[in-house]
């Protein structure tokens, strides 16, 4: 019993987190019963995953740039110029695709660092700046493509919008093993590395989740990535755009929270002025989120043109709407300083499940843009709202009267006016030491 | 001759945890200067806040009497529909928008709703001549100068006829030149029968202008000094103004002191936006290892400006002068290299410039010395871990853990992690800029005992505080600065409240 009372007083604490997590999941069922079992079917499950990745590439951007404070308006034209680039090299000049690719990936990053270095050293607002760069990168589009399409690319780059891994068992089996080998690697390592974090957690003394709750999520996530390992697995396996975009959320997760640019990224966002005091180049790690958010977008570019094997005038269109509203409905702050990558991530899948179970239900784009914009403003409503209740969640586990986790304040008054009366200096002095030494 | 305006009577207000005003006393009679004196934080701000109605007439207690009626104000509507009107430290105008139209902000002259814009600018060319301003009202505010811009909120005053004025600190921000003008209208409109409360430390200006003077010492008002009984004298206001009791407990120590570590010469700093004003004069101090430094000084005094310059020009413009550490000279103009020499600078408004709010103990503790914590711009997260639960134990940070947010942090708390974030970047020189400001006294106590650690380690200590008693309390030697110059050395065998502020107080030759 108490140990429910505890779960549930954490899930009150972290209500956010959660709760976008229960609405993908709520989401997810509600479509799957309104279109009669379409949504999880294996080409489905297939198609959104490769419909919404160039969406999810270009989000992981979005919210390290979101986090530093900042915005990205130009990111769909990058993407659409970036495409224009490629069919310009490929097709017209020849090039094979191994050298178009980085070649393109290199203009990215000059049209970030060209972005990075109006925001970061001229201080422009990066709303004005990437909104310029949203109809400029838009015009160079048509430029470069002379406002017709270019096609057909060569199968190598083609795989990368919508291949697939090879079948392993040569046709013989009705599973692609390799498929099954990689996900259930996956959800193994997953296991391995969340109790792993647990336990150095205990071993410094931080909270840790309770236990309840933390088998609770770990299993359900662990069932989730076989489920969807065995839905590709029994289609046509995994596609190559999965492997480079879970490449990039576990490399981009470690960045933000282990590296000293992720670090600086927080803090810049965190308290612009206190980075600033604390010896943090904002001005670099600025510039680097923009360059760094160039390249993704020429990526995500690259796959888009891959996948519908043209590059097109108005190629990328819209796409920095939906990476914004990934970012923000996967919990990150206007004010910046708050976000994660795999937040972001959900976000993004909310807007892909909701995107393709409207389409399959036949819904108009008219009201897709409707429902969606809804979702977008409920989801920060709903931030902003618990808020304002006064230290998020606890608020609503009041009105439940649950325990909530210890909340952070310390107890300072009987500890701290002891003081004076028996000082703790002499400990203080010795184990101070041994830190600077 | 000596007819009251204005009776305040046994106000009291207090906040949570702290009794800003207590008991406190006011008359000031019909056509005179009045002015509060009190070292930063006796109250004086809060009285006047009390006074205008920014505090509603519930929210203290005690009687207020405006021309022998009674006040209970609810806003500063009210008070300025009885012709009080205050003049807060930090102007109240809209920067784009013209002169006239500042003054009748608010206010405006219209007829069913659209505004009358000969009437306004007429009327406002007339206010304008009485402060003796010569500008074209239809100028934004923006393009004149602060000095004029302080006059135009007097003529915004005098638009709402205004019977009592009161100015918060009017010339703090002002040049000698302004200032001097400023307070010549001042005397001009107690010509015009205009009764004026200023709050101010300068007693220079102080002796100009004014015919009473009361002061405050820690939310109680000393005593009121007046002009024809021949009480204003600069020894009778310095003596009202200190003598507060030593409250605080302080860590015993025996400094050792070493050789000279750092050593600034003829710094001099110029407000950032306003070209006119040199905010740091020609500063010149040092500090030796082993010893703390006190920086002793009233509001505008320039000590925030000297050490904000000092640490990578994070303030003003036009920055001269020199820095030595070890005798040689060294680059501090931007903060990783001041951080590269190993200069810390504790910033005496942790919620703005100190803290990451929003980020736990541990990330704070680490931001200025990540590179410590990382291989190849990896950081090891363990590593990190244990070093902030070593200071969370050694300075002991209440705390569940180093994973707690800061900005739920009580004052002190936070200010131990501030402290912990320059002791892992391992400085040699610590500015602390008002290192116990609006923490409790036990916590005090422990911050003090910290900063005694320090210098036994070692390290170069300079203490930035407005707390006479506190500098007294924890420094060896204690410079004195005055509007922007050092006035006085004072080894702490020589100094005392009324020492210092003598210094604190003097003026330039």
């Amino acid at each position: 019993m108490s140990a429910l009372r505890e779960s549930l007083g954490f899930l009150a604490s972290r209500l956010r987190q959660v709760g976008i997590f229960v609405a993908l999941i709520l989401i997810v069922l509600l479509f799957q019963v309104l279109t009669d079992g379409i949504l999880l079917q294996p080409q489905n499950v297939s198609n959104l995953v490769v419909q919404n990745s160039y969406i999810l590439i270009l989000a992981i951007g979005m919210v390290m740039v979101i986090i530093a404070g900042h915005i990205d308006l130009s990111v769909g034209s990058i993407a659409g110029f970036i495409g224009a680039v490629a069919g310009v090299m490929i097709v017209h000049w020849g090039w094979a695709w191994w050298a178009a690719i980085p070649a393109c990936l290199l203009v990215g990053a000059l049209v970030g660092a060209w972005q990075g270095y109006w925001i970061a050293y001229v201080g422009i607002p990066a709303f004005i700046v990437t909104l310029a760069g949203m109809l400029i990168f838009r015009g160079l589009t048509l430029i470069t493509l002379k406002n017709q399409q270019i096609t057909p690319f060569p199968d190598e780059l083609r795989a990368l919008g919508g291949g697939f891994l090879p079948d392993i068992s040569g046709g013989t089996s009705v599973l692609e093993w390799l498929t099954v080998i990689l996900g259930v690697g996956g959800t193994a390592a997953l296991l391995f590395q969340s109790i792993k974090e647990r336990r150095v957690r205990r071993k410094f003394n931080l909270e840790n989740e309770p236990m309840a709750w933390f088998a609770t999520k770990t299993a359900f996530i662990a069932v989730l990535m076989l489920v969807i390992t065995f839905l590709l697995a029994s289609y046509r396996g995994t596609p190559i755009v999965l492997l480079v975009l879970a490449a990039l959320v576990i490399a981009y997760s470690a960045l933000m929270n282990n590296s000293i640019f992720g670090r600086h990224t927080y803090a810049i966002g965190g308290n612009l002025h206190a980075a600033e005091l604390s010896g943090i180049k904002t001005k670099a790690v600025t510039f680097r989120l923009f360059v760094n958010m160039g390249v993704l977008a020429a990526l995500a570019g690259l796959i888009f043109t891959a996948r519908l094997n043209s590059a097109q005038p108005a190629g990328g269109t819209g796409f920095e709407l939906d990476s914004i509203a990934a970012a923000f409905i996967g919990g990150a702050a206007v004010q910046g300083g708050i976000g994660t990558v795999a937040g972001a991530m959900i976000g993004g899948l909310i807007m892909g499940v909701l995107n393709n179970g409207m389409s399959i239900l036949g819904l108009g784009t008219d009201y897709q843009q409707l429902i969606k914009g809804l979702v977008l403003l409920l989801a920060v409503g709903f931030d902003i709202f618990n808020k304002n209740r006064a230290g998020g969640g606890s608020s609503i586990a009041k009105r439940f009267k649950l325990r909530t986790t210890p909340p952070a304040t310390e107890t300072k008054a009987p500890a701290e006016t002891k003081a004076p009366a028996e000082p703790a200096a002499p400990v203080a002095a010795g184990s101070r030491q041994s830190d600077n030494s | 001759m000596n007819v009251p305006i204005l009776q305040m009577r046994g106000i009291t207000k207090t906040f949570p945890g702290v009794k800003a005003l207590q008991d406190v006393t006011l008359d000031v009679n019909r056509g005179e200067v009045h002015a509060i004196c009190g070292e930063n934080g006796a109250g004086k701000s809060t009285l006047m806040k009390v006074l205008s109605g920014v505090y509603a007439h519930n929210t203290f207690e005690g009687d207020i009497l405006f021309e022998n009626e009674p006040c209970d104000f609810a806003s500063i509507s009210d008070s300025e529909k009885r012709g009080i009107v205050i003049i807060h430290q930090e102007l109240a105008l809209s920067p784009y928008l013209s002169i006239a139209e500042n003054i009748f902000l608010g206010n405006e002259l219209a007829s069913r709703g659209w505004v009358d814009w000969r009437k306004t600018n007429l009327e406002a060319s007339k206010l304008l001549a009485r402060v003796g301003l010569d500008e074209n009202p239809v100028t934004p505010i923006q393009h004149i100068s602060v000095g004029k811009q302080q006059l135009v909120e007097i003529a915004k005053a005098l638009s709402k006829e205004v019977k009592l004025l009161i100015l918060d600190e009017p010339t703090a921000a002002l040049n000698d030149e302004d200032s001097d003008h400023l307070l010549d209208l001042i005397l001009h409109l107690k010509g015009q029968g205009v009764t004026s409360i200023i709050i101010s430390h300068k007693l220079n200006e102080i002796r100009k202008v004014a015919d009473a003077v009361t002061i405050i010492r820690d939310g109680k008002s000393i005593e009121t000094l007046r002009l024809d009984q021949g009480q204003i004298t600069q020894e009778r206001i310095i003596r009202g103004m200190v003598g507060r009791d030593l409250d605080s407990l302080y860590p015993e120590r025996e400094p050792q002191i070493g050789e000279e570590v750092l050593r600034i010469e003829d710094w001099t700093v110029q407000h950032p936006q306003d070209h006119t004003r040199t905010v740091v004069h020609n500063a010149s101090l040092n500090v030796r290892k082993g010893e703390v430094v006190g920086l002793a000084g009233l509001m505008g005094a320039g000590r925030t400006e000297l050490a904000m310059s000092v640490f990578g020009r994070t303030y003003g413009r036009a920055v001269s002068g020199k820095v030595f550490k070890h005798g040689k000279e060294i680059n501090t103009s931007t903060v990783p290299e001041a951080i590269r020499h190993g200069i810390a600078y504790a910033t005496e408004d942790r919620k703005h410039y100190g803290l990451n709010l929003i980020e736990d103990i541990k990330r704070n503790i680490s931001m200025a010395a990540l590179p410590k914590l990382s291989k190849r711009g990896w950081v090891d997260g363990n590593k990190e871990t244990t070093v902030a639960n070593g200071y969370r134990k050694s300075m002991n940070i209440k705390a569940p853990s180093v994973a707690a947010i800061t900005g739920k942090l009580s004052g002190g708390n936070q200010q131990k992690v501030v402290l912990s974030k320059w002791m892992f970047s391992d400085p040699d020189v610590l500015i602390l800029d008002e290192p116990t400001r609006g923490i409790d006294v036990g916590a005090k106590f422990e911050i003090y005992t910290i900063i005694a650690e320090l210098a036994a380690q070692g390290k170069a200590v300079i203490v930035i505080s407005s707390e006479l008693p506190e500098l007294l309390g924890i420094c060896d030697r204690i410079y004195t600065l005055s509007a922007g110059h050092v006035t006085g050395e004072v080894p702490i065998a020589e100094a005392s409240q009324e020492t210092l502020m003598h210094y604190m107080t003097k003026e330039k030759e």
